[in-house]
């Protein structure tokens, strides 16, 4: 199992060069904003998480306050990160008329 | 769901992330990109929903409106020159969340069993003390950003021996957690996180604004590897790559960063911009041997040329000129004037920066041309006009040894025919290094607001 993970995270790691070395430097802030929603899949981290918690009978006050947080967190960057790639993404144009 | 379900759709959303990322390789397919990592995430989100959250989904659905609500208001409302504190927030968010869903994991494991899995508690110590370092961090980038606390490096005696001894005492908790796996003190993870989120804020304390860039970079691979490492925690695949494909950006970010101004990135790493900051008082030498010209002058040499470059710099984001920048290029363009920009990929608060705000201003991509390409339209540029843009183009970089920023790549402006700065008053830019491209004979400065000034030049473009 673990080497079954170890081997995804390796690839991962070469994918995530390849693919990302070759995203023009017009496109960095946009590329930022576009991983922080990537890394909101913490959100299905924290939701398994609830899961857990809510099924052991773990769920004190204290540790469901930091789930929810932790929730919210995740969702903020999944839901704001997406949105705001979008509204950037929206502007960058070509000219208009190829005119000289 | 069965199992195999569940495997395949999660296994179709990774791939949905990597081909978004792969469309973001241009900006015709870009949103095309960015809506394929949607879907992904939506895949994955209803999986997790459907299969996993037997119980406790209220919980769930508080955290996912509130965050939903939080995210979507600030991505609809924030200014694009505040781009850079937005994502330093994001970072802070994914960083925080897989510290949290560590503390979690760990109350509830001690609920169920005594003893953790040797590799279980690894990542959890882990992605608690990189998820606590990049929330504390890049809280405090936030605050740097937005101007809540001063931009300029804090620095103090010993700075270097405090950061060591705190990254001593976290990598001894974590040696202690591990070892005495069965039995820890109660009283170790909490020292832990505390330890790491007051690192998190000291690292970026000497960091100044200039800066910047580097910092939410390496804050966004920290972030990403958090994510992958909580993926160990919870033996789930979407977060190991999700995480993993992040980091990988984030470190790609922070080397070209780091390259463009010329810093190894282990200077970066071990936190020696203080080092940076300290060479400051260096050169804040008497008034420079200048000339100061009128708007008219400028806006005649711009009118009459065929070439013009202009170099935009964190100064033209603080006078939120680039509207006025884009009507600039329409007056010039109007009478047969040839309009590129010219951007250095350090320009701004953060990578990409300014490349946004003149897509904000309706500035076709195809205008902006990087470091290599725009060095290569200097010597036939009639007139390189400068918008708040200092170091970048500070030629003592090529050859004055024992400048700070020796050996930083900089855009040739001063092999432009012309070259006109724009500038708020004499003061030496954040490094504070003085500029001799302004004593150059074929340099003149128009002071002033960079907004105004450029307005100014907009409405004598138009008289003539």
């Amino acid at each position: 199992m673990t080497l079954h993970l170890l081997t995804v995270l390796v690839l991962a790691i070469f994918v995530g060069f390849e693919v990302i070395s070759k995203v023009p430097t017009t496109l960095h802030t946009p590329l930022m904003s576009a991983t922080n929603a990537i890394h909101g899949v913490v959100l299905v981290g924290a939701i398994i998480t609830v899961a857990a918690l809510f099924g052991a009978h773990a769920h004190t006050p204290v540790m469901t306050v930091l789930a929810i947080t932790a929730v919210t967190f995740g969702a903020i960057n999944v839901f704001g990160g997406f949105a705001v790639t979008e509204r950037m993404l929206q502007m960058f144009r070509r000219r208009e008329n190829p005119s000289k | 769901m069965s199992a195999t379900v569940t495997t395949l759709l999660d296994l179709l959303a990774i791939a949905l992330f990597i081909l978004g990322l792969h469309f973001l390789n241009s900006p015709p397919s870009a949103r095309f990109g960015n809506r394929l990592a949607m879907l992904g995430m939506f895949i994955a989100l209803v999986v997790v929903l459907v299969g996993t959250l037997n119980t406790g989904w209220w919980a769930v659905a508080v955290g996912v409106f509130l965050g939903a609500l939080i995210g979507i208001v600030a991505a609809v409302r924030v200014k694009m020159t505040a781009m850079p504190q937005m994502v330093a927030l994001y970072n802070g968010a994914g960083g925080g969340a897989a510290a949290l869903v560590s503390t979690v994991e760990l109350a509830v494991a001690h609920t169920r069993h005594g003893a953790l899995d040797p590799l279980v508690a690894v990542s959890l110590v882990l992605s608690a003390a990189i998820g606590a370092i990049s929330f504390a961090g890049s809280i405090i980038a936030f605050l740097k950003l937005q101007e809540l606390m001063s931009g300029r490096p804090v620095t103090y005696l010993g700075q270097q021996f405090v950061n060591a001894v705190v990254a001593l005492a976290i990598a001894a908790l974590i040696a202690v957690f591990i070892w005495h796996l069965a039995v820890v003190p109660s009283w170790v993870y909490p020292a832990l996180v505390v330890g790491a989120l007051l690192f998190g804020v000291l690292f970026v304390l000497p960091i100044g604004g200039a800066d910047m860039p580097v910092v939410i970079s390496l804050l966004n691979s920290a972030t990403g590897v958090a994510v992958a490492i909580t993926g160990f925690e919870l033996s789930n695949e979407l977060l190991i790559t999700g995480g993993a494909l992040v980091g990988a950006s984030g470190t790609i970010l922070t080397v070209a960063m780091s390259k463009a101004m010329n810093r190894p990135l282990t200077n970066v790493l071990f936190g020696a911009f203080g080092a940076h900051g300290g060479q400051e008082v260096a050169g804040t030498g008497g008034p420079q041997n200048v000339r100061s010209v009128s708007v008219d002058d400028v806006a005649a040499m711009l009118a009459y040329a065929s070439k013009v470059m202009i170099v935009p710099g964190y100064g033209m984001a603080v006078a939120q000129a680039q509207h006025s920048v884009k009507a600039l290029e329409d007056q010039l363009e109007k009478r047969g004037v040839k309009v590129l920009y010219a951007i250095h990929p350090v320009a701004g608060r953060m990578p990409g920066h300014m490349n946004v705000l003149l897509a904000e201003a309706n500035v076709p991509y195809e205008s902006l041309l990087d470091l290599d390409a725009a060095n290569a339209e200097f010597p036939t540029t009639d007139v390189a006009l400068v918008i708040g843009a200092n170091d970048v183009t500070n030629p003592a970089a090529r050859t004055v040894k024992s400048s700070p920023i020796y050996g930083m790549p900089i855009l040739d402006v001063d092999k432009a025919a012309n070259v006109v700065v724009l500038k708020r008053s004499m003061r030496s830019g954040f490094a504070g290094i003085e500029n001799p491209l302004y004593e150059l004979p074929n340099t003149s400065m128009l002071f002033g607001d960079a907004k105004a000034s450029v307005d100014a030049l907009v409405a004598a473009v138009k008289e003539l």
